[in-house]
């Protein structure tokens, strides 16, 4: 999260009355804490989180009840894809899913409120209204990635269990990236929101599908624009030892950190020029 | 004009102003149809050209279709109702002179109407240029299709209102519609036709109102079944009509008998 620190145009981390780490660990600890004080809810959040997950991976699976493979993978590989996409979509959904709800703060004049605090506009946002219940869709990908690893037949080398963990990890950098970008558009399209979902809840259902089920012009587009691919599908082919389809090689599977270090360099230029471009409503 | 027409119409004009969330509604529907097609045309292309009753041009009819409905019947739920039953607003509304739930419903006919038209049909005009749609040769289906999405968007208003008015009684309400707006998804034959289901899975989709929402729509528009089919599910919508309107009534009046509003 480094990315984070380097946000606003402020002193030197020296100049701070407490370090960055001790920031984002009391931000991002008093709104779990603020949370896990409303058990019911939670529970009933967290069930619904975990349903929501159910029922996606379910439309997979009733399709390949009704025939044997997708995309080239049978039901255990799909679910690995699926597992790690999800895995991926809710730790980046967690940390910076909250980006999303910019275009209320902007609207409602809150964000001037933010700005003059001495803390990075992003951080607050992301950490604003965090929502512990995504920890449902975390727990649902993890249980479902490893189960689907091993039914699967993966067969571990250091390199690959490296893989295997670094993955998932890459993936919510890239989805968190993705989610900042989304948010720094609102900045130009207050009203257009829901652009964004486009790449970012639509990015989630590509990348927790086999890339191998989109004809070569949607391939391209959600792996060299929105590197959607690259976040479940090309790592899956890598850890299974599966052959790629056309643009999306097993190889590809190796490069989601450096992929989710130039989609963050993207998002905080954009972020940073959506932010100089603000200029507040209200008085 | 009726005091309902007024406000069908009102609610008509209110949504036609958001241009740029319409815009960007329509353009994510889109992306999303392409994503779903993609799926369904693999599937469709590996059980060699023919999956549970659908072809690949029906199964793309099939998807536009229900990217056009999304928004009209606002399978992603709504909140209004139940915050302002939270609030307390929900007195000022009791108070009117027009029923609660017609005053409601009236609302979202007219957002519906701009929602058929605005959002409704670009996703499909994208569709027929590019993957082509199987349009009904029976006039009768244009029809039978349009009384049945009247149905569907009255099923699922209905069926959306008794999740709100658990508001009533229960403190916090999210909880609740993500799980409603996910069962709906599925049970609905939103995300896949519920044909395809397994045999124990479509015996619980049937026995819910939930096709009545989405399924039924959609094979009726396409003219997938013939008018004669057509009918009879429609007469399931009709009764979903009137036994969640009686629900609906029901747990307006016993939350309104419990209300408490505190304030001056």
């Amino acid at each position: 999260m480094a990315e984070i620190d380097r946000t606003g145009e402020r002193p030197g981390p020296e100049d701070r009355p407490v370090s960055a780490a001790r920031l984002v660990a009391t931000l991002y600890g008093s709104r779990l804490r603020s949370q896990a004080t409303f058990r019911t809810s939670f529970l009933a959040d967290l069930l619904g989180q975990v349903l929501v997950v159910g029922t996606e991976f379910l439309e997979l699976w009733v399709i390949l009840t009704q025939v044997g493979t997708l995309g080239g993978m049978t039901l255990p590989q799909v679910a690995v894809v699926y597992g790690l996409g999800a895995l991926a979509f809710g730790i980046g959904d967690m940390f910076f899913g909250e980006i999303d709800g910019l275009s209320a703060q902007i609207r409602s004049g809150r964000l001037e409120t933010l700005l003059i605090r001495p803390v990075p506009l992003l951080l607050q946002i992301s950490s604003l209204d965090l929502s512990l219940r995504r920890i449902g869709r975390i727990v649902v990908g993890l249980a479902m990635y490893a189960t689907a690893l091993g039914i699967s037949g993966f067969s571990p080398t250091p390199a690959l269990l490296l893989l295997a963990v670094l993955a998932p990890l890459a993936g919510a950098l890239i989805f968190g990236a993705l989610f900042t970008m989304a948010g720094a558009l609102q900045f130009w399209l207050v009203d257009g929101r829901e652009f964004a979902n486009a790449f970012t809840y639509g990015g989630n259902y590509v990348a927790t599908t086999p890339g191998a089920v989109f004809a070569l012009p949607m391939r391209a587009f959600f792996t060299f624009v929105i590197p959607a691919t690259l976040i479940a599908y090309a790592p899956t082919l890598a850890l299974l030892d599966l052959p790629g389809p056309a643009l999306v090689p097993a190889w590809a599977g190796w490069i989601g950190l450096p992929v989710a270090l130039l989609a963050w360099c993207l998002a905080m230029a954009l972020w940073r020029a959506g932010v100089r471009r603000y200029t507040g409503a209200g008085g | 004009m009726s005091a309902h027409g007024r406000i069908a119409a009102a609610a008509f004009r209110q949504h036609s102003t958001y241009r740029m969330a319409t815009a960007a509604g329509v353009f994510t529907n889109t992306v999303f149809g392409f994503i779903r097609a993609s799926i369904m045309f693999a599937a469709i292309s590996t059980a060699g050209g023919e999956l549970g009753g659908y072809t690949m041009l029906q199964a793309a009819t099939y998807v536009w279709l229900g990217q056009a409905l999304l928004a009209p019947i606002e399978a992603f739920g709504t909140r209004e109702v139940s915050q302002r039953v939270h609030q307390g607003d929900i007195a000022v509304d009791l108070l009117r002179p027009t029923d609660l739930l017609t005053l409601y419903y009236a609302q979202k006919l007219g957002r519906a109407g701009f929602l058929v038209l605005a959002r409704g049909v670009p996703p499909l005009m994208v569709g027929a240029l590019v993957t082509g749609l199987s349009l009904p040769e029976n006039p009768l289906s244009y029809l039978l299709g349009a009384v049945s999405l009247l149905l569907a968007i009255t099923v699922a208003f209905l069926a959306d209102m008794m999740v709100n008015l658990a508001a009533f009684w229960l403190v916090e309400t999210r909880g609740l519609t993500v799980v409603y707006t996910a069962t709906m998804n599925l049970l609905s034959g939103f995300l896949i036709p519920i044909v395809w289901f397994p045999d124990w899975l479509l015996a619980i989709a049937r026995a819910t109102p939930f096709p009545s929402m989405i399924q039924t729509p959609i094979d009726t528009l396409s003219g997938r079944i013939p008018p004669a089919e057509a009918l009879g599910l429609m007469g399931v919508q009709l009764g979903w009509t009137a036994l969640l309107a009686i629900a609906a009534w029901a747990m307006l009046r016993a939350g309104t008998r419990s209300l408490e509003v505190q304030g001056g």
